[in-house]
């Protein structure tokens, strides 16, 4: 961009010290200006939805229920409920991250294999896209309209075969059902974040090693695990903050008690039993906000070694 | 040559260093290196690969010159066992490898471009087939180093592939095939993604190391310049064959096919009526290369001459007019127009450029260099 002062349109410059007038000026700020407006809702976007939030619960967690500052919300993070539910919650995101990455990265080779812009991988990508977002009460719904306690499948198996998915207890409603239903929504979205990774990999490579000698097995174990692994470990993360920080599904899934950290937070915000524990979910929530921090710092670092390979 | 350690047990070391243009190998029945043995390959409705056959000789530098899309990759594929032939042979050394995969046949490669292992350093990448073969370690990076001076590149041992240029890439990709000793080496347009300049120094220090190391090799390339200027011999391929293999100055002075004449260099194509073994062109009868004629027989046809083979003189009775002049360097390339509206390109000294303005009338005369034609 060149100087607005200097460009013919400007006001006339005037001859005493200041070289450029205020019209000018005040032009030249709002051409700039103009030119930001294009990013605006994107920073207005990141004030009103992570900003705000972020500092509303930082400040919120160190603050008593009558606006002094304390520790004791923070403090209450060590009770046995609250340390259980933090454990609970890593686990099912660890555990569905592990499984989704896994079988999500399986799905994705098999989607490389094929012609790139065959009609299977464009089909199964767009799928994969929708899936991926398809949490929530519509999930939970689609389980326990399937495989619920009166689902179809439930009672097809009970009557038809004598299988009673439910003789060990109602485990859908509890970890087990949401690592199920997690790990749902967990695979289609390995596909799309390690789809690019892998179309990185050049077939050179892999002719590359044959011709130096190599077999499938060193290929593998030599050239592409090395290649993908930083981008395979930085997709889990991110399936990682993905699941830990999911609420609908869960929300939508179960009602009662309180297994997992963003359904404590739930009942903290709005229980009617115990008053007064807003600050105590603020501070619960900025216990995720560093969980998730720490991973996505970790997931970036990764990601950075990746692009740099297989850019 | 420290780098040779290992017992060759071919006859490609026998030839080595030597094989130089001044001894160029021609192939006897008990010297062949590498035999394609009528090789067909289709891939849906084209016919990559048409019985093609091929004899390289210990040591020597063949180059596959021909348009995109003439099956050039495909055959140097099918030799590393990267592709598999729908019928024919494959011979190295004597020995049948048609079945053998392509990690047990001992070539190699050098690939267009980003072939190098982006999380390995130029060194590591130059050791990663020793390290295939159980070369222990210290001997290995030993190896590695002689080859990475060898390409002139010792001093990036330590950089990763994305730190180095397009044409330290090249290099790098080069040592590493080199440093497995491979029976054969295989190029596959490896300059091509490179700058003009970049190329042409490439191009010059590929053929002076594959001469230190004497290794057969195998380098397809669609540039003609850059096939004349490495190749011991050049066999010029289209739609799947050989139209023609020769020496450099064999292809090109005397192509046997006006496909050759017509790829290999520039040709114009001029009027000419066949008699006996002499077509005359222009009023001059010029040599036929021996054979261009049959098939076409006696009569109207198109005569390929080459700039160079047409002289230029200044003649104010002379029945051709300069229509153009492009400068080249010390040569230049004039084109004039004859009163038929033939035109004919001219190579000339560029000192004379000066006479030859546009319009200027000049007497045209062909050097009895022998032409193929085609039929008119
Ligand atoms: N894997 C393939 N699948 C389909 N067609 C191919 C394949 N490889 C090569 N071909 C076709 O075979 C012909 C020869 O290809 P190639 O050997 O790559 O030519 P060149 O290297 O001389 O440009 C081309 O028409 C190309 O389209
Ligand atoms: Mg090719």
């Amino acid at each position: 961009m060149t100087t607005v002062a200097h460009q013919p349109d400007a006001a006339p410059v005037d001859q005493h010290r200041d070289p450029v007038p205020a019209s000018a000026k005040w032009r030249a700020g709002w051409r700039r200006g103009r030119q930001l407006t294009g990013v605006v809702p994107f920073f207005a976007f990141i004030v009103v939805f992570l900003v705000i939030p972020t500092l509303v619960v930082a400040v919120g967690a160190f603050g008593s229920n009558d606006g002094r500052p304390t520790l004791d919300n923070l403090s209450a993070l060590g009770d046995g409920y609250i340390v259980d539910a933090f454990v609970r919650s890593i686990l099912l995101s660890a555990v569905t991250a592990v499984i989704g990455a896994i079988l999500g990265a399986l799905l994705a080779y098999a989607l490389v294999t094929a012609k790139p812009d065959g009609i299977l991988r464009r089909l199964v990508t767009s799928a994969c896209g929708v899936l991926a977002q398809f949490g929530g009460v519509m999930l939970a719904f689609a389980f326990i309209a399937t495989i619920g306690l009166s689902g179809f499948v439930t009672l097809f198996l009970k009557d038809q075969l004598g299988i009673d998915l439910y003789s060990g207890g109602v485990w859908l409603f509890d970890l087990p059902g949401l690592m199920l239903v997690y790990t749902y929504f967990q695979i289609p979205l390995m596909v799309i974040v390690f789809l690019p990774a892998l179309d990185g990999i050049r077939p050179q490579w892999r002719e590359a090693t044959e011709s130096l000698g190599g077999s499938t097995w060193q290929y593998w174990r030599r050239v592409a695990m090395p290649l993908l692994a930083p981008a395979f470990l930085g997709s889990t993360l991110l399936l990682f903050a993905n699941a830990f920080s999911a609420y609908a599904t869960a929300a939508a899934l179960v009602s009662q008690g309180s297994p997992i950290v963003p359904l404590q937070i739930r009942s903290a915000l709005t229980s009617e039993v115990v008053l007064g524990q807003q600050n105590l979910g603020k501070a619960m929530a900025l216990g995720m906000v560093v969980v998730v921090a720490v991973v996505m710092w970790l997931y970036a670092y990764l990601q950075k070694r990746t692009s740099r390979w297989l850019g | 040559m420290t780098f040779q350690e290992r017992p060759l047990d071919r006859d490609a070391s026998s030839v080595g260093a030597a094989g130089g243009r001044d001894t160029v190998p021609t192939p006897t029945s008990n010297s062949v290196a590498v035999h394609l043995n009528g090789l067909r390959r289709r891939f849906g409705g084209v016919q990559a690969l048409d019985n093609l056959d091929l004899e390289m000789a210990p040591g020597e530098l063949i180059a596959l010159l021909g348009p995109s899309g003439c099956g050039k990759t495909t055959a140097l594929r099918v030799l590393a066992g990267l592709e598999d032939a729908d019928s024919g042979r494959v011979l190295v050394g004597g020995k049948d490898i048609t079945e053998l995969p392509a990690n047990r046949r001992d070539m190699g490669m050098v690939f267009q471009a980003y072939s190098l292992f982006p999380h390995l350093t130029a060194l590591q990448n130059v050791e990663f087939g020793l390290g295939l073969r159980r070369v222990r370690s210290a001997q290995r990076r030993e190896r590695a180093g002689a080859m990475l001076d060898l390409v002139g590149i010792g001093t990036h041992a330590d950089r990763y592939p994305h730190q180095l240029s397009g044409g330290q890439q090249q290099r790098v990709a080069l040592a590493r095939a080199l440093a497995i000793q491979p029976q054969v080496l295989l190029l596959d347009e490896p300059l091509s993604a490179l700058d003009a300049k970049v190329r042409v120094q490439l191009r010059d220090e590929i053929r002076r190391i594959q001469l230190e190391v004497g290794t057969t090799t195998l380098f397809v390339t669609h540039d003609q310049e850059e096939a004349l200027a490495v190749a011991d011999r050049v066999g010029v391929m289209r739609a799947g064959r050989l139209e023609q293999l020769g020496p450099p100055d064999e292809v090109y002075q005397r192509p046997s096919t006006a496909f050759v004449a017509d790829f290999v260099g520039l040709s114009n194509r001029l009027p000419g009526t066949v008699s006996g073994d002499r077509v005359e062109v222009l009023g001059t009868a010029l040599p036929l290369v021996p054979g261009a004629a049959s098939g076409i027989g006696s009569g109207a046809v198109n005569a390929l001459v080459r700039p160079e083979a047409v002289d230029l003189a200044v003649d104010p009775d002379g029945r051709g007019r300069v229509l153009a002049a492009s400068f080249l360097g010390p040569t230049s390339r004039v084109s004039v127009a004859m009163p038929d509206e033939t035109m004919v390109v001219a190579q000339v000294a560029s000192a004379l450029l000066p006479e030859l303005a546009p319009g200027t009338a000049v007497r045209i005369e062909l050097r009895p260099v022998p032409v193929v034609v085609e039929a008119a």
